[in-house]
């Protein structure tokens, strides 16, 4: 993206109202079971209080620019939800890694590796 | 291709999204691998994942209709979500928790359109989940610099009087468009008015169909 290094002056990528761009695109998808998922353990967590919208904006935010344009919504979500509840202490990387570990030996596709 | 997707559309119309049927993903396996530690850590049970996932999809802009319709087929209600729009949907049923809920009441006058400049906040108790394209760059980037262009590709044309009126939303402040009753709908009752509201006129990126157009 062309900035003018003046209009860029105190903003963050994701601050991009009024920035130049395409037409509108009019595309539109159903929502994966996956996806509901990532949705509910955000809603899920933060009602507990594990952490808050702030929390999630803030990984979301950092992620940067690259992370909006090659992932998807909700993996840049699960990839924030992740951070928040490792910040939070809820499990360790250890723990995490090992289970994904487990996950992944299940089968190829979602729905196998689901079947823990 | 043994498989041609294309042809496969879901009950919605819309096309399968490719990562249903594709080899699991590194995001989805962490998803898995979350969504167990926090089942076993006893911070989340599955029946209340799976509520929560039941409690997001009957959210749909049919909660906003609702509300549209009774505005406009109640002064006293219209008065009250104006004043506090939080509090006169979740009145209705449809809480929106701790969040600050603006209505925007569209007249001949002034033409209202919401959009989040800084991520994807939108009123989901009254509308469920946000379309895909609310959270584009795009409409991100150009709702509150041409709204009028904008606007046309929605298909929405407004006379050069009307004053147009961009709403950025923020994590804790939401806004929905109260769409101006179409002309030729006296005496409809709620339900036949709030099949006229769209999801897009409640966005203000449309306008509410007609008598003839339903």
């Amino acid at each position: 993206m062309e900035h003018e290094a003046e209009k860029m002056a105190g903003r963050r990528w994701h601050d991009m109202g009024g920035d130049a761009a395409g037409p509108v695109p009019t595309e539109q998808h159903d929502f994966s079971l996956w996806e509901k998922r990532v949705d509910a353990l955000m809603v899920i967590s933060s009602s507990k209080g594990y952490f808050t919208v702030d929390g999630l904006r803030r990984v979301l935010e950092d992620m940067g620019e690259e992370a909006f344009e090659t992932m998807t919504y909700y993996e840049r979500w699960i990839a924030s939800v992740n951070q928040n509840l490792l910040e939070a202490g809820v499990y360790t990387p250890a723990e995490l890694g090992a289970r994904m570990s487990e996950v992944a030996a299940r089968g190829e596709t979602y729905g196998e590796a689901c079947d823990g | 291709m043994p498989h041609d997707h294309h042809d496969h559309l879901s009950p919605s119309g819309h096309p399968y999204r490719a990562d249903d049927d594709h080899p699991l993903t590194y995001w989805q396996q962490m998803e898995i691998a979350i969504r167990e530690l926090l089942i076993e850590k006893n911070i989340a049970t599955a029946a209340e994942i799976a509520a929560q996932i039941d409690a997001m999809d009957a959210r749909s802009p049919a909660n906003g209709a609702a509300v549209v319709a009774r505005a406009w087929t109640d002064p006293a209600f219209r008065n009250d979500l104006l004043a506090d729009a939080g509090a006169a949907s979740a009145a209705m049923g449809y809480d929106i928790g701790p969040m600050k809920l603006i209505a925007v009441e569209n007249t001949p006058e002034v033409h209202n359109m919401i959009v989040c400049t800084l991520c994807s906040c939108y009123p989901r108790n009254l509308l469920g989940l946000p379309p895909d394209w609310y959270k584009s760059r795009a409409y991100r980037s150009r709702a509150v610099k041409e709204p009028r262009k904008v606007l046309s590709e929605f298909g929405v044309t407004l006379p050069d009087a009307t004053t147009v009126r961009v709403h950025d939303s923020t994590a804790d402040m939401r806004y929905i468009v109260i769409p101006a009753r179409p002309a030729g709908t006296d005496g409809l009752t709620a339900d036949a008015l709030a099949a006229l509201v769209t999801r897009d006129s409640m966005i203000g990126t449309g306008l509410p169909k007609t008598v003839q157009d339903s």
